[in-house]
């Protein structure tokens, strides 16, 4: 009888897996596998694929100017985003987690500009305060300082898209303070007892209880920086002088502008490739440094 | 006694650290709404925050869109393509939630395995494909691409997430249900469904957040200006004047942020303890 209850319960479950299962043959393990065939042809949307085996992928690392320039542009934008989004997060994380009233309402002011994400609203915003006779601009000469074309000048339309990003750390920052909510007090009051400096129990307490978020914000922040497109589209349109030209908006314009389908995904590819090595250096890397609890 | 000082000397330091960082933070969204109200020349030269008067001229100049298209339209269509997809993500991911948390079955590692690495799997990749897909399905320029997409769960995100809380609830719960005699199917519906509705409705929120804010998508799949999203619309407004008037663009962007901003308020409990168990579970 029970093996019985228990077989039926074993089909039942592809009937609720069901939907999960067409939607991953034809929305996602198809496309994945059928990309990188497109990226080793020859591919316009009015002519079937005609392979050419790695051509996309050599004329991208040799031929290709403007993709070195937007490689560089995409690293550098993750680069410095990134890390400056998780630090920002974690460190008014940790203030917020000290403050005994007002939380909500200050959780809530940091939170409120990661509601917009990539859209086009806040890139608009950011844009007209960024122009050269923007707000910005506006301020820093009623402070006396000298303005900057932000978006004008190669060297700083990256870092000011990059600003728009870093700006929206709320979401990462709820994720630090409910894993900071979770260390327990009483080790806290161990180490204080013990003797150790406020930095030393950062090291040894807080950064392993929470280092499992760490790690999951880590590679989600990367993965969509990487794929930033949003921002360069609105704001720069990849310029001034393709500094802003990430490999976001280049698989746009090459796969969607030019019909270049072929060559897009080799671009695509490239992202991919990335993304997973830094995946798997750092899940490769995770048993030196994210300790998971007793939970897990 | 000198060191409860310091004490107090510090909370008073970070609460003033946190205020200043705070509003600093939400000053671009103030400054967004106030320039609904200024001409070019004070968007431009001025740097004070608040307008010379308050016309609401903007909102109507702004909201009659392009061409024959009002905002009224580019509104219509966004929650036409947003709610039924919020709606069809929900009720997908959390019948696949169920059989992954529930159910022994073959090859359950191994499914669950590619659920995980779809996470990490980039849209970048995947964008043309599906565009020939929905091209050959003779979809493109509708909705349907992303009714279809959340009718069959392609938003591992989600699922992931009520799979975990799923596994939270205790499965005596259930199993007491199956020796009453009650289905799968019935056990899913008035035992577990009142105690995953938090979950899903976190879920919901986050999958209409997602899909208001998307650009990317929209701008892949749908070409007619009829069809257009707010997204769509306000980039637009960009390209279609030749002296913008920037107040115009400013209060349509902040309509556009609206809804988003009193779902928050509204929902404010769900949103942090969605992104908190998410993220901790991870």
């Amino acid at each position: 009888m029970r093996a019985k209850s228990l077989t039926r319960r074993n089909n039942a479950a592809y009937l609720y897996l069901l939907p999960w299962l067409i939607g991953i043959l034809i929305f996602q393990l198809y496309p994945f596998i059928i990309s990188f065939y497109y990226s080793l042809c020859d591919y316009n949307p009015v002519k079937m694929p005609f392979f050419i085996g790695f051509g996309n992928y050599i004329r991208l690392f040799t031929k290709d100017a403007e993709f070195i320039t937007s490689l560089r542009a995409t690293l550098l934008y993750t680069v410095y985003t990134v890390p400056l989004k998780l630090i920002m997060s974690l460190m008014i994380a940790m203030l917020l987690n000290k403050a005994r009233k007002g939380i909500g309402i200050l959780r809530t002011l940091y939170y409120l500009p990661s509601l917009f994400g990539g859209s086009v609203a806040v890139a608009v915003l950011w844009k007209v305060m960024f122009m050269d006779s923007g707000m910005i601009n506006g301020t820093l000469r009623s402070l006396g300082l000298s303005p900057l074309s932000f978006l004008g000048d190669p060297k700083t339309a990256l870092p000011t898209l990059g600003m728009l990003e870093v700006w929206q750390f709320g979401s990462s920052m709820v994720m630090f303070l409910a894993a900071l909510k979770q260390v327990p007090a009483s080790l806290y009051e161990a180490a204080r007892i013990d003797g150790a400096s406020g930095p030393k129990r950062f090291i040894r307490i807080t950064l392993p209880y929470i280092s499992p978020i760490v790690f999951f914000c880590i590679i989600m922040q990367t993965l969509n920086a990487m794929q930033n497109f949003t921002s360069a589209f609105v704001i720069t349109r990849g310029g001034p002088l393709k500094s802003t030209y990430m490999l976001g908006l280049k698989l746009y314009n090459d796969g969607f502008l030019y019909w270049k389908m072929g060559y897009a995904s080799a671009t695509s590819w490239v992202i991919f490739a990335i993304v997973a090595l830094f995946t798997l250096l750092l899940f490769a890397s995770s048993r030196f440094w994210v300790f998971y609890g007793d939970e897990s | 006694m000198r060191k409860r000082h310091g004490k107090t000397f510090k909370v008073v330091l970070s609460y003033i650290v946190l205020i200043l960082l705070g509003v600093f933070m939400c000053y671009p969204l103030l400054w967004m709404f106030f320039a609904s109200f200024k001409t070019n020349a004070e968007i431009f030269s001025g740097i004070n925050l608040l307008p010379e008067s308050f016309g609401p001229e903007a909102f109507y100049d702004g909201w009659k869109g392009t061409a024959d298209n009002t905002f009224t339209r580019f509104f219509t269509n966004t929650f036409v393509l947003v709610i039924p997809v919020t709606l069809f993500t929900v009720v997908s991911s959390t019948l696949v939630a169920y059989g992954f948390a529930r159910f022994e079955f073959r090859g359950k590692k191994i499914f669950f395995l590619i659920l995980l690495s779809t996470l990490m799997l980039p849209n970048a990749i995947l964008i043309i494909p599906r565009y020939t897909i929905f091209r050959d399905l003779g979809v493109l320029d509708s909705y349907y691409p992303f009714y279809l997409m959340s009718v069959f769960a392609c938003y591992p995100f989600f699922t992931y997430m009520l799979v975990q809380f799923t596994r939270g609830l205790p499965r005596e719960l259930d199993e007491s249900a199956c020796m009453d005699g009650c289905g799968t199917f019935r056990t899913l519906i008035s035992i577990l469904l009142p105690l995953l509705k938090p979950a899903m409705f976190s879920a919901g929120l986050f999958q209409f957040l997602w899909t208001y804010n998307d650009y990317f998508n929209s701008l892949i799949y749908i070409n007619s200006v009829k069809k257009f999203t707010i997204s769509l619309a306000l980039r637009l407004t960009l390209d279609s004047e030749t002296v913008i008037t920037w107040k115009n663009v400013m209060a349509m962007s902040c309509l556009a942020v609206l809804p988003v901003v009193i779902l928050f308020f509204l929902c404010q409990k769900y949103f942090v303890e969605g992104i908190a168990t998410t993220g901790l579970k991870g």
